[in-house]
């Protein structure tokens, strides 16, 4: 299958512009489903393996113009209720086809303060697009409007124009709010509460802000410069950052409340604790958690064998385990490495992965070499402790467990040994223990996930939380959700305390 | 940003710096660690014990031993300069109480975070039995500060240059063999070093505690790669560390583990020292 090329997508897009335009303003719901899909531009998989370049290059002008087109911008609009921050996704198409780009994007901003990011990371077709009544009609879902490729086109644009608005900040309130984690939840916060005049310092662990943006998806997905832009809008708005700050160890956190005079806190530290296979050999040479492995590779860019000063191991046979997003970047970033074969060994089936379709196939488009319904039993080593092998066991799938997902079972007697030198384990991650261990009285589940109410607030006075520290392992965008509830209850509460009589 | 403010040259390719750092000087505690970077864009970071701080001059020391490429560039470094990055302080503090007889092991450079340990259990109304080894004379730091601290000092080296000509397990196992026998032992130096050590006081039950240094990227759990055997547990030496039991650790694996990236360094190396002799070509060539 050839690869079609940047300009071959916008001939397409031209040929159907030029036969709906001299009709454009009678267009029926009909000839709307008649426009294809757009697909998305991308690197030819054969260079891109041997690059660190975002893989997907974005829609051209008539490309956006073609795909906003099939909105059939319904009365009832179900893709909003898909969104978890409640977009207005047929106003910012309608902006794109009447091609008022900025009023476009000051729309999603309305809702998203980082579009340029959930274009490209959010789960669409599980969200927004999921009940999309093109796709609907059409009777599939990757036939929907594609609202992330089109959220991306127009916050693109605007970082391109290099007049990314910042938003309005009110008169100063005296007040002050601590954030902790720089990462999507974090920075959704700081922008919120920011805006209503309060002083806010985010406080992040790592020597650069961004947080799984930067240190877990790699520049292929998501390149950096968005995140670095995204963090400059927050300090041209007044918020602080302050790198190298591990909130619980540097300061305690209740301490910022005590000694440093803070009005409220936000915890958005991530989740943070890798989780093993617990399995003979995981602890040889050669075993790495995703977030080691991405993280060398990401943040400490020990992809640039140059100039980099962080390591990262050199392998020829690789192994990863999981099925999820972060197990096709880990998978991805391994063949860009240098890698000769990359095996992706999950436990169920293609259906049952977490990750996006778009990842798993671009995963396999990249040469990754699929092991579905197989799962590693134990790793082993040589006489120096490096890895030379995994044993593997097959499973089938039997009844539906607890998460409706299918119960993979294993065979017995199938054991086989894999012939590699490197396994990335990237089966999740627990809670990181390093604020619950030091802030007495918070109050967390058996996984170490912070317990909040539907404002997001934990069991201590002024101490919200969100993201994955609240969740478990979830998404950007669900981060976002949960910080937008957590800065509005923030707000609540200090505009209630502004309003009491002092020395109360 | 950490400016030095003082530095010192302790031995050929030892060096203590005193490094502003008030927040840390503040919450830290004997045993834990910081993880510093001199360049944020290329710079890896790396984790080295925090040998002392001084809260009022908001200062913390710290010693280390020229190893690669960013402990080389460190020692470069001079007063008033800065280092761009410093996390901490990290790790769990030693469990310090008084027990009885504390015996402290230092090897080399592991005297440094062995300081503040030992200085902490003499403060608990412990009695400090100090051994301090080191490969020759010129590479013992901190001998001054530790007789200030021990009740009874006990120095060697492997060439005899200095006290006695022998490896610290010697008078460690005499120790043990004493009436009454010490009731803990603190071992921190070359992971060889603390596997012997608590080769030595297993057989006489002393409860042994080690402190490792790994290789980290983070330093607060989120990667893992600092994981190490214990018992037949898989801890992280970042958050459930430094400190283990060291008759629980498995050495072994620990220093196959610390080998992980040596072939890769080597290169780093070998190609350092050429550009070295590139650039001295170039500025020799009219």
């Amino acid at each position: 299958m050839s690869h079609p090329t940047p300009e071959e997508l916008n001939a397409k897009a031209h040929a159907a512009l030029a036969q709906l335009e001299p009709r454009i303003t009678q267009l029926k719901p009909k000839d709307r489903l008649a426009i294809p899909v757009q697909e998305m531009p991308a690197q030819d998989p054969h260079v891109r393996r041997h690059n660190i370049q975002e893989v997907a290059v974005g829609y051209t002008a008539e490309q956006a113009r073609a795909e906003a087109l099939r909105c059939l911008q319904c009365k009832n609009a179900p893709c909003i209720a898909g969104c978890p921050v409640r977009i207005n996704i047929p106003a910012f198409i309608q902006a794109i086809v009447d091609g008022d780009y900025q009023k476009s994007v000051d729309i999603i901003k309305e809702a998203s303060l980082l579009p340029a990011v959930c274009g490209r990371v959010c789960p669409q077709e599980e969200q927004c697009q999921k009940p999309c009544t093109v796709g609907k009609a059409l009777k599939d879902c990757n036939q929907s409007v594609s609202i992330g490729r089109l959220e991306r086109f127009v916050s693109d644009w605007e970082r391109e124009q290099g007049k990314i608005k910042i938003p309005t900040v009110k008169l100063e309130t005296g007040k002050k709010v601590a954030i902790i984690g720089c990462g999507p939840a974090g920075i959704t916060v700081a922008a919120d509460v920011r805006r209503e005049g309060h002083a806010v310092t985010i406080f992040e662990a790592f020597h650069r802000p961004g947080g799984v943006m930067l240190y877990g998806i790699p520049e292929f997905r998501l390149p950096k410069v968005i995140v670095q832009q995204e963090v400059a809008t927050l300090e041209k708005m007044g918020v602080k950052i302050q790198t190298n700050f591990a909130v619980g160890r540097t300061r305690k956190l209740l301490d910022l409340i005590k000694k440093d005079g803070y009005d409220a806190i936000f915890v958005g530290v991530g989740a943070g604790l890798p989780k093993f296979m617990n399995i003979p050999g995981e602890n040889l040479v050669g075993v790495f958690s995703a977030n080691e492995y991405l993280t060398r590779a990401n943040l400490m860019r020990a992809y640039d064998f140059e100039r980099a000063d962080t390591p990262i191991f050199r392998s020829n046979k690789v192994a990863v385990l999981g099925g999820g997003n972060v197990a096709m970047d880990a998978t991805r970033m391994a063949i860009r490495l240098g890698a000769q074969e990359v095996h992706l060994v999950y436990r169920r089936t293609e259906v049952e992965m977490p990750a996006r379709i778009e990842e798993v196939a671009h995963a396999k488009e990249e040469g990754a070499i699929f092991h579905l319904l197989q799962n590693a039993k134990r790793i082993i080593g040589d006489d120096k402790g490096r890895v030379t092998g995994m044993e593997c066991l097959r499973y089938e799938l039997g009844e539906p467990d607890a998460s409706g997902r299918r119960r993979p079972v294993e065979v017995k007697g199938s054991e086989f040994i894999m012939d590699v030198d490197t396994v990335i384990v990237a089966i999740g991650n627990d809670s990181n223990p390093l604020i619950r261990q030091t802030t007495p009285g918070l109050e967390h589940n058996k996984w170490g996930n912070i317990i909040t109410d539907d404002a997001q607030k934990t069991s201590l006075d002024a101490v919200y939380a969100g993201g994955d520290i609240v969740l478990g392992a979830a998404t950007v965008i669900l981060a976002m959700g949960q910080g937008r509830t957590a800065a509005a209850a923030i707000n609540k509460l200090l505009a209630e305390k502004m309003t009491q009589p002092a020395g109360r | 940003m950490n400016k030095i403010i003082k530095k010192t040259q302790l031995s050929s390719d030892v060096f203590q710096l005193r490094v502003a750092a008030p927040l840390i000087a503040e919450e830290r505690k004997p045993g834990q660690f910081v993880i510093l970077q001199l360049d944020n864009e290329f710079g890896e970071r790396i984790p080295l014990t925090i040998a002392d701080a001084d809260q009022k001059a908001g200062s913390i020391t710290l010693i280390f031993q020229v190893v690669g490429k960013t402990t080389r560039r460190l020692a470069a470094l001079k007063e008033g300069e800065n280092i761009v990055s410093i996390l901490g302080p990290l790790g769990q503090p030693t469990h310090i109480e008084k027990v009885g007889t504390v015996v402290c092991v230092g090897g080399g450079i592991g005297v440094a975070p062995l300081h503040p340990i030992a200085q902490g259990m003499k403060q608990a109304g412990n009695r400090v039995i100090i051994i301090m080894g080191a490969r020759t004379k010129d590479l013992i730091i901190l001998e001054k500060e530790m007789r200030v601290i021990a009740d009874e000092l006990i120095l060697c080296t492997d060439d005899g240059s200095a006290g006695r000509k022998c490896l610290v397990t010697e008078p460690l196992k005499e120790l043990c063999q004493r009436e009454p026998k010490p009731n803990l032992a603190v071992a921190i130096g070359p992971p060889i070093m603390m596997k012997f050590c608590a080769a030595t006081t297993r057989p006489f039950a002393v409860p042994t505690v080690v402190s490792l240094n790994t290789i980290m990227v983070d330093g607060t759990g989120m990667c893992g790669g600092c994981r190490v055997t214990v018992g037949d547990k898989t801890r992280f030496v970042c958050v459930d560390g430094p400190e283990f039991d060291g008759h629980l650790v498995d050495f072994d694996n620990m220093m196959q583990r610390l080998s992980a990236y040596k072939d890769l360094e080597k290169d780093a190396h070998h190609k350092c020292r050429m550009e070295m002799e590139i650039k001295k070509l170039k500025a020799t060539t009219p």
